[in-house]
C-alpha cells in the first residue's frame, strides 16, 4: 500500500517535471501519436481486415487459407526457403567472419568490402544477375546444363542461391562483431592449458559465438521471409507468401485474403524477431563495446585454411560474377542474342525512368533526414528520459523491424485510403504516403544506432548541461546531438540506402504521380528488358555509393573518424 | 550570514519496485549555513550522492522538502535551480573547447557576449587555466580537466555549489594539492558548498562541518574536531579514524559533569555532559590509538602483551593484548621513545582528556 502511494507520488512528480518542460512534453505526445498512426495502426488494420468479415469477427479467411493447398502451400514454401537460406547464409557468414578474424587470410579489407557489398544494392539485383547468368538465355546456362542436366533457375534452387548471396552479408556482420568481441585472452588461456587449435575452436570460440550464430540465423531467416523483390523476379512456380499476398491484392483485389496471407507472413517473422531480441541477445556472452580487441591466435594449419579460404574466395567470386554480369549486361544490345556493346540501354533507361529516378531521389532525400532526426530523438527519450510509456515507445518503434514490408505496405493502403478517426487525411496517391512509409520503416535503424551511441556517452555530461540551466531540448540539441553525430550520419546513410532500395512495402503505395526507381527496375524485369534493368540497377548503386561517400566525408570533417561502412547492419 | 540558507527537511528517497525497495536516503534533516562548506561523508551506498543529486534536482525526493533561502525547490527542475555541480568524472563536453565548456551555462542563460567573456576569463584566471581557452578537454591532464569542471560551475555564481567526489579521479599527490585549492577558493568566494566524499581525510581538511551518513541516515553533524573527538556512536567513531572500544563503568558523576569512570580496573576522571550518565552505568569507552600510552613493566595494572610491533617511521604501531581486547596503539616520534618488541609485557594508561563515552548497547 505504502509503495503504491509512493509509486503514484513518483508518477505525479514525474508528470510535474515533464509539465515544467512543455516542449519535451509535447514532443513525447507527438511522437506517440505518430508511432501509433504510422506504425501500429496500419499493422492493426491488416489484422483487422483478415479477421473481420462484414463487421463481425470471423475466421473464415484463415479457414479458407488453411483448407486450401493453394493458399497454404506458400506458407510452407516461405518457411522452407527461409530455413535453407538462413542455414547456408549463416554458415557462409560465419566462415567469412572466422576467416577475417582468426586466420592469416590476405587482402582482408578487400574481402570485407566485398562481403558487405550486397547490403547496399537492392536485393533483387542478384536475381537479375542470376537470370542473365543461368536463365533461359543465360551465358553460363549451356555449361551448367552439361553438368547437371536440364534445370530452371526459376524456383527454389534459384531463390536459395540469390537470397544466400543477398543475405549472407547480414550474418557476416553480426558474426564478425561477435568474433571480434571475444576476448583473445580466453582463446589464449585455452591454448595455454594445452588445447589444440581445433579444440580451442570447439571448446571456446564456437560456444562463445553460439548466441551470435543464433542471432545471425534468425536475422537472415527474417530477411528471407520478408524478401519480396527476389521471389517476384525468380520464384517461378515456387509460390511464397510475400508475392502471393501482393498478387492477391493487386491482381485479384482481394484485400481480406491478401491481409490473411500477410498475417501468416507476419507471425513467423515476429516470433523470430522477438526470439532474437529478447532471448538470444540476452544469452550473449560477449558485449559489443565498439572497441574491437582482435584475436591474437591465428589459425595457420592447412586443414583450417583450405576450406575457409575456399569458401571466402568462392563467395567473393560469386559476388563479383553477379555484379560484374550486371555491369556487362547493361551494355549489351540483347542479352544472349546480340552481344554488341551499346549505350542504348542507358538512353532507354533515362527516357523511361527519368521520373522514377527523380521521384526516388526526392522522396528518399526528404524521408532520410526526418527518419534520422526522429530516430535519434526517440533513442534519446528511451535511454535518457523517464516518462510513462517509455517501454511502449521502445516496443512500437522496434515493431517495424519485425513486420515484413509486405504487411506494412498493405497496412498503409488500408489505413490511409480513406479518412479515419485518428488520421483524417487521405494519403493514398500522394508523395506523403511514400515519405511517411520510408520514414517509419527506416527509423528503427536510426534508433538503434542512437541507442548504441548514447550508451557510450556518460549521462553526467548531459546532467552537467541541465545543471547549468539548459532544458531537455537544448541539451539534446547542443550536447547530445553533436556527440552522437557520427552515429547519426551512419544512421542517415543506412536510411538513405534502405529508402533507395526499398521495394516490398513501397510497391503497394506508389502511384502514377509518385513512383520509385526500384519499381521501375522491377517493371523492366517483368517485360524481360533485362539490359535497361541492369543499367538502372547500376545507376541506383552508383547513387547510393555517392551518397555514402558524401556522408563519410561529412563524418570525417566532424573528426571522429568513425567508419560508416562498419556500422551498417 | 543566514543560519539556514539551505535546508533539507525529512528528506526521503526510495528506489526500486515493490519487492526490492531500497531506502537510499532516510529522513535526512540538515541546515547548511550561508558561505559554509559542508561535507557529506560516508561509505559507498550511504546515500550521500543521492542526497546531493536531490539538491541538484536530478533525483526527485520520495518525500520531504528542500528549502533554499526559504523557498521550496523540490519541484523546480534542475535547469532552473541556482545550484551547479562538479561531477565525479568532470562530465566535460568533449566536442567543445575549454572556453566553450566554461561559458556554456552563461550562454544558455542568454547573457550578453561581453559579460560572458569577462566572467569566463575571470574564472579561468581564478582557477589558473588562462591560456588554455582553445584547447579541447581531451588534451588536458586530469587535474586540468578538474579545474575546467570547477570553473564551469563557479562561473555561474551558484547559490550552492555541489561537488560529487571531485577529486576521486586524481592521483594521491594532486588530490591533496587540489583540495587545498578548492578550500581556499571556496573561502575566498564565500560560496555555500556541499561536498560529497568517502575519504575522511578529505572531509576533515576541507569542511566547516562534516555530515556523517550511514545506510541513508545522518549519524552525526559536527565540526571535524567534534566528530573525531566526540563521536556520536560507534559507527562514527570507527569510521572517522581508528578507535578502540573498551567496556567501562560509571562510578560517580558530580553536578558539574565531572565523572569518574572505571576502565580495565583503573579510575579516570573525565568531563561529560551533565546528567548523561548515573553511577553504575555500563558504558563503552572510545579510545583513540594515539591516546594510549605504553610503558615498561608488568607491575602497574592494566598490563598487556605486545602482539605485533610495526615501525612506520613517523610512528610506532602496536597491537597489544589486554584481557579480552586487542588494542591498537600508536606512538608518535618513536625515535625518542623506548620501542617494545613482540612478546614483551607492557603497562598501559589512557590520556584522560581524550576518553569518550558511548552507551553500551550501541553497536
Amino acid at each position: 500500500m505504502r509503495s503504491l502511494t509512493r509509486k503514484s507520488g513518483e508518477v505525479i512528480a514525474n508528470l510535474r517535471l515533464i509539465w515544467k518542460e512543455p516542449l519535451l512534453f509535447t514532443s513525447i505526445i507527438a511522437i506517440f501519436y505518430f508511432l501509433i498512426v504510422f506504425v501500429a495502426y496500419p499493422v492493426f488494420g491488416v489484422i483487422k481486415t483478415s479477421l473481420v468479415v462484414k463487421g463481425k469477427l470471423d475466421f473464415s479467411n484463415y479457414l479458407a487459407v488453411f483448407s486450401a493447398r493453394y493458399y497454404f502451400q506458400p506458407f510452407l514454401n516461405s518457411m522452407f526457403l527461409g530455413i535453407c537460406t538462413a542455414c547456408i547464409g549463416t554458415f557462409i557468414g560465419f566462415i567469412f567472419a572466422f576467416g577475417l578474424t582468426r586466420t592469416t587470410l590476405p587482402f582482408k579489407p578487400f574481402f570485407r568490402q566485398t562481403a558487405t557489398f550486397p547490403i547496399i544494392s537492392p536485393p533483387f539485383v542478384v536475381s537479375l544477375a542470376a537470370i542473365l547468368l543461368f536463365g533461359r538465355a543465360g551465358s553460363l546456362t549451356p555449361y551448367v546444363k552439361e553438368v547437371i542436366g536440364e534445370y530452371s533457375i526459376y524456383g527454389l534452387g534459384g531463390l536459395i542461391l540469390v537470397e544466400t548471396i543477398a543475405y549472407a552479408p547480414t550474418a557476416f556482420l553480426v558474426l564478425y562483431g561477435v568474433l571480434m568481441a571475444i576476448d583473445p585472452a580466453l582463446e589464449e588461456a585455452s591454448m595455454d592449458l594445452g588445447a589444440s587449435r581445433v579444440k580451442v575452436f570447439g571448446t571456446v570460440t564456437l560456444p562463445l559465438s553460439f548466441p551470435g550464430i543464433a542471432s545471425a540465423w534468425l536475422l537472415v531467416f527474417i530477411q528471407s521471409l520478408a524478401d519480396f523483390g527476389n521471389p517476384m523476379v525468380i520464384s517461378g512456380n515456387y509460390r511464397v507468401l510475400s508475392v502471393q499476398a501482393f498478387l492477391q491484392i493487386t491482381g485479384m483485389y482481394d484485400l481480406a485474403r491478401g491481409s490473411t496471407l500477410a498475417i501468416l507472413l507476419l507471425m513467423p517473422t515476429a516470433v523470430a524477431f522477438f526470439l532474437q531480441k529478447y532471448w538470444v541477445a540476452r544469452k550473449s556472452y560477449v558485449t559489443v563495446t565498439g572497441k574491437p580487441t582482435g584475436a591474437t591466435i591465428k589459425n595457420v594449419e592447412w586443414y583450417i585454411k583450405l576450406p575457409v579460404y575456399s569458401i571466402c574466395i568462392l563467395y567473393t567470386a560469386g559476388v563479383f560474377l553477379f555484379y560484374g554480369t550486371i555491369v556487362y549486361g547493361s551494355f549489351q544490345t540483347l542479352w544472349g542474342v546480340n552481344p554488341t556493346l551499346t549505350l542504348k540501354n542507358y538512353v532507354q533507361m533515362f527516357q523511361v525512368g527519368k521520373d522514377y529516378i527523380l521521384d526516388s531521389l526526392t522522396l528518399s532525400s526528404l524521408a532520410t533526414p526526418i527518419s534520422g532526426v526522429l530516430g535519434m530523438f526517440i533513442a534519446f527519450l528511451i535511454i535518457r528520459k523517464k516518462f510513462m510509456g517509455r517501454g511502449l515507445m521502445d516496443f512500437i518503434s522496434m515493431l517495424t523491424f519485425a513486420v515484413p514490408g509486405t504487411v506494412v505496405g498493405i497496412g498503409y493502403i488500408l489505413a490511409f485510403n480513406r479518412p479515419s478517426p485518428i488520421f483524417p487525411i487521405v494519403l493514398t496517391g500522394t508523395a506523403w504516403i511514400i515519405i511517411l512509409l520510408l520514414v517509419f520503416r527506416n527509423m528503427p535503424v536510426g534508433i538503434q544506432s542512437g541507442i548504441a551511441a548514447l550508451h557510450q556517452i556518460d549521462p553526467s555530461i548531459e546532467e552537467a548541461s541541465t545543471d547549468l540551466g539548459a532544458d531537455s531540448n537544448t541539451t539534446f540539441r547542443r550536447i547530445t546531438l553533436p556527440m552522437i553525430a557520427p552515429a547519426f550520419f551512419s544512421g542517415l546513410v543506412y536510411s538513405f540506402v534502405k529508402a533507395m532500395t526499398a521495394i516490398s512495402a513501397v510497391i503497394f503505395v506508389v502511384s502514377g504521380r509518385w513512383n520509385l526507381i526500384t519499381v521501375a527496375i522491377l517493371g523492366f524485369v517483368d517485360n524481360s528488358q533485362y539490359a535497361p534493368a541492369a543499367a538502372m540497377s547500376l545507376l541506383l548503386i552508383a547513387i547510393v555509393l555517392i551518397a555514402l561517400g558524401i556522408i563519410q566525408m561529412i563524418v570525417n570533417r566532424i573528426g571522429r573518424g568513425t567508419r560508416i561502412t562498419s556500422i551498417i547492419g | 550570514m543566514k543560519e539556514d540558507f539551505l535546508e533539507l527537511r525529512e528528506l526521503v528517497k526510495i528506489f526500486g519496485g515493490d519487492k526490492n525497495e531500497v531506502v537510499a536516503v532516510d529522513r535526512v534533516n540538515l541546515k547548511v549555513h550561508e558561505g559554509e562548506m559542508v561535507t557529506l561523508l560516508g561509505p559507498s551506498g550511504c546515500g550521500k550522492t543521492t542526497t546531493l543529486r536531490m539538491i541538484a534536482g536530478f533525483e526527485h525526493p520520495t518525500s520531504g522538502e528542500i528549502i533554499l533561502e526559504g523557498e521550496r525547490i523540490k519541484n523546480v527542475p534542475p535547469n532552473k535551480r541556482p545550484t551547479t555541480m562538479v561531477f565525479q568524472n568532470y562530465a566535460l563536453f568533449p566536442h567543445m573547447t575549454v572556453y566553450e565548456n566554461i561559458s556554456y551555462g552563461l550562454k544558455i542563460h542568454g547573457r550578453p557576449e561581453k559579460e560572458i567573456k569577462r566572467r569566463t576569463e575571470e574564472v579561468m584566471r581564478l582557477v589558473g587555466l588562462t591560456g588554455m581557452e582553445r584547447r579541447s578537454p581531451t588534451q588536458l591532464s586530469g587535474g586540468q580537466q578538474q579545474r575546467v569542471s570547477l570553473a564551469r560551475s563557479l562561473v555561474m555564481e551558484p547559490k550552492v555549489l555541489l561537488l560529487d567526489e571531485p577529486l576521486s579521479n586524481l592521483d594521491a599527490k594532486l588530490r591533496v594539492a587540489t583540495r587545498m585549492e578548492i578550500r581556499k577558493l571556496q573561502q575566498r568566494l564565500g560560496i555555500t558548498s556541499v561536498y560529497v566524499t568517502h575519504d575522511q581525510e578529505e572531509a576533515m581538511t576541507l569542511s566547516d562541518r562534516v555530515v556523517i551518513m550511514h545506510e541513508g541516515r545522518i549519524q552525526q553533524v559536527g565540526t571535524p574536531r567534534e566528530v573525531y573527538g566526540k563521536p556520536a556512536n560507534r559507527f562514527v567513531a570507527d569510521f572517522i579514524g581508528k578507535a578502540n572500544f573498551i567496556k567501562g563503568k560509571i562510578l560517580r558523576q558530580t553536578s558539574d559533569g565531572e565523572t569518574q569512570v572505571e576502565v580495565l580496573g583503573k579510575t579516570y576522571n573525565i568531563k561529560v555532559e551533565r546528567g548523561a550518565w548515573s553511577a553504575g552505568d555500563e558504558v563503552v569507552m572510545v579510545i583513540r590509538p594515539e591516546s594510549i600510552v605504553v610503558g615498561p613493566g608488568s607491575l602497574e595494572a592494566p598490563t598487556g602483551k605486545i602482539r605485533q610491533s610495526v615501525y612506520l617511521g613517523s610512528q610506532m604501531v602496536y597491537e597489544v593484548e589486554v584481557g579480552e581486547y586487542i588494542l591498537s596503539v600508536e606512538i608518535a616520534n618513536p625515535g625518542h621513545e623506548r620501542v617494545f618488541a613482540e612478546g614483551e609485557e607492557v603497562s598501559l594508561s589512557f590520556l584522560e582528556r581524550s576518553l569518550h563515552v558511548l552507551p553500551p548497547e550501541d553497536k
